[in-house]
């Protein structure tokens, strides 16, 4: 059986069991860490991972492939609607539910990918806004399809009978947005090692060079649009059923936003960037509204306080650390490396981003 | 056709706004390759110190100019203090930096002077011009916008075409290396292109305000279509700017005014992508090819 044996040596290849063995790890320790929190931490925790899901896949497409995108928001509003409307009136399985929200939004990123690949920069910036504007209007305007302003309702995802009849659903629904996000990043990060990885990096290092490489560059754009599609539809599958409610107001230009802040104050063009994005995205404002409440402030400062903070976290962040947390941190294990390997006038403190451990 | 008269009234005056706000975002773009998404936000939190001086008792003409001037500063100011640091980081840092400026003058000005809804006067009537028996859907103010806003550009142009200073700015846009070594001082030829665009920018908050009223985030939309139109037009050109930003007034007002005005910016992103899918880098893109 020659197929299975070749199955067995690529699952035996040091990159694919590396990212599963580290999936793995992050899996029980994040269910442990689940089960210790209450149902209100248990409820962050999955919105950092379906955050995760949207960011990876908004870095492999603007950090990975250099195609800049500001209305990711838009996709994950496809996939969450395509939920919403999916479990209206049927009773379908999970997993089907978030294969054909990711099917719709890969759909929709398909035919604007074509669109997109022949666009650069601000120009791209400027067409992906105007979907992030443009989209959540079409829900307002058939109303009697996407339930209009009020949007539609999604019932939560029940647990499974064998865990027992007083398991929190919150808790179930951060496991299964860990183990999504989970399968995410090992796929995306199997890709990322790939030829087709490494054909979005040359597209987005140099055009001209990749196509004389025998890259077809608008055909890997289209590609990475399709696969950070796919991602944002997941994304916005998980958050439906995360927020039990799928409304216009909640997927407005802020939050396209806020995806592309978090990406660049995570790291640009790595996964566990996106990652440190997702986890600035959701306690920091976690962080500081709670702050804002309990320093018994004005309500014209308290209310806005958090909305200050965070956008002096994004101008300090820009100018203190450029390349993100992801960045910083590699730069802080190189030099610390090179120090104690005593090799510092190697280095002195210039740092390959792309290899930064200089091996 | 009296329906189309007044949407095309209605456009001219809502685009003209929109091509200050593109003419705004482009000069920042050509002198710095920056896309400021600030420059909405920068332009309410002036109009709110025109508020502020027009509550003191300062009278209209007053604060309209305290307004301007504040713009120009700020302008300058954000250029020198924020932008300028982060001008060898990747590009996508500087959208990042702006947009937490976005996020810090919205939070800011609800604390500063209240996040209630303001009205804002207008210098002129904004009841409809009569002619003879006939009254025309666009009143004085809206004839004011209108001037203003030509009258800004051609003094720009004067600047840009007709002056040493103009020249030098061009220049130090146009090949900032260069012109270092002919002995232009090109940074602060980038912090007066800042500042200048700022002051545009100021300006169509001001001449927005009395029609949209006032609240921290009631430029957002007007930045959104400023922004389209730039693309619309081709963000390294004025004319373009201004072109693209009519285009996107009478675009919306039509849409609006036939299809009903929940499908505007639908409308607007369908033009968008229309006319970038013919020509990617705008409607009057002079370069053809992409630099490599």
């Amino acid at each position: 059986m020659p197929a299975v044996v070749k199955g067995w040596r690529l699952l035996l290849t040091p990159t694919l069991s590396r990212h599963l063995g580290l999936a793995l790890v992050a899996f029980i320790l994040l269910l442990l860490l689940s089960s210790q929190i209450g149902a209100y931490d248990d409820y962050t925790l999955a919105a950092v991972a379906i955050f995760v899901i949207a960011t990876a896949g908004l870095n492999l497409l603007t950090g990975v492939n250099g195609q800049l995108s500001l209305g990711h928001g838009a996709l994950m509003a496809v996939g969450a609607y395509s939920t919403s409307l999916l479990l209206r009136g049927h009773d379908l399985p999970l997993i089907l539910v978030l294969l054909l929200s990711l099917a719709g939004a890969s759909l929709v990123g398909a035919v604007f990918g074509v669109a997109a690949a022949r666009l650069r920069g601000p120009y791209l910036a400027g067409a992906t806004l105007a979907l992030a504007v443009g989209l959540p209007q079409i829900a307002t305007r058939y109303s009697h399809v996407f339930g209009g302003e009020e949007g539609l309702t999604v019932p939560p995802p029940a647990a499974p009978s064998w865990l027992g009849a007083d398991f929190p659903p919150e808790r179930w629904m951060a496991w299964i947005a860990i183990a999504v996000a989970l399968v995410t990043l090992v796929l995306l990060g199997n890709l990322l090692q790939s030829s087709v990885g490494r054909s979005f990096k040359a597209v987005r290092d140099h055009e001209a060079a990749a196509a004389l490489a025998g890259i077809n560059v608008a055909r890997t754009q289209v590609v990475a649009f399709v696969v950070s599609s796919a991602c944002a539809g997941l994304a916005g599958s998980l958050f439906a059923y995360w927020s039990g409610l799928t409304a216009p107001a909640g997927f407005g230009v802020a939050l396209s936003l806020q995806l592309i802040s978090a990406i660049v104050i995570g790291g640009l063009g790595s996964l566990s960037g996106a990652v440190w994005g997702s986890i600035v995205l959701v306690f920091v404002p976690n962080f500081t509204s709670g702050m804002a409440s309990s320093l018994n402030l004005p309500s014209s400062v308290g209310n806005n306080l958090p909305l200050l903070i965070y956008g002096a976290v994004l101008v300090v962040a820009m100018l203190v650390v450029p390349y993100g947390i992801d960045g910083g941190l590699r730069r802080l294990l190189a030099l610390a490396r090179a120090r104690w390997a005593g090799a510092a006038t190697n280095h002195k403190g210039v740092v390959d981003w792309d290899d930064p451990a200089g091996s | 056709m009296q329906r189309f008269v007044v949407l095309t009234l209605n456009g001219l005056t809502e685009g003209s706004i929109y091509a200050a706000m593109a003419l705004a975002l482009v000069m920042i773009w050509r002198a710095t390759r920056v896309v400021n998404f600030a420059q909405g936000a920068m332009a309410m939190f002036t109009t709110y110190l025109a508020l502020f001086s027009l509550e003191r008792g300062a009278p209209y003409w007053l604060a309209f100019v305290i307004a301007l001037l504040c713009g120009f500063v700020l302008g300058a100011v954000v250029e020198r203090v924020l932008v300028r640091p982060v001008e060898s980081a990747p590009p996508l840092n500087v959208v990042i930096l702006t947009l937490g400026l976005l996020l810090v003058l919205e939070a800011l000005a609800p604390m500063l002077f209240g996040g209630q809804i303001r009205s804002f006067p207008s210098a002129f009537s904004i009841v409809g011009i009569r002619l003879g028996s006939l009254q025309v859907p666009f009143s004085s103010f809206d004839l004011f916008t209108l001037v203003s806003v030509l009258v800004l550009m051609a003094l720009l142009l004067l600047l840009f075409q007709r002056t040493d200073l103009g020249l030098r700015m061009r220049a130090a846009a146009f090949n900032a290396e260069v012109s270092r070594l002919l002995g232009i001082r090109v940074g602060r030829m980038l912090t007066l292109g800042w500042a200048l665009a700022s002051l545009v920018g100021a300006l169509a908050g001001l001449l927005i305000a009395p029609s949209l009223l006032l609240y921290p985030t009631y430029m957002d939309q007007v930045l959104v279509f400023g922004f389209t139109g730039a693309i619309l037009g081709g963000l390294d050109s004025p004319p373009g700017a201004v072109i693209g930003g009519l285009s996107m007034g009478f675009a919306l007002s039509y849409v609006g005014g036939y299809f009903g005005s929940d499908l505007e910016t639908v409308g607007a992103l369908v033009i968008l992508i229309a006319v970038l899918m013919v020509r990617p880098r705008g409607l009057l893109a002079w370069r053809a090819q992409r630099v490599v």
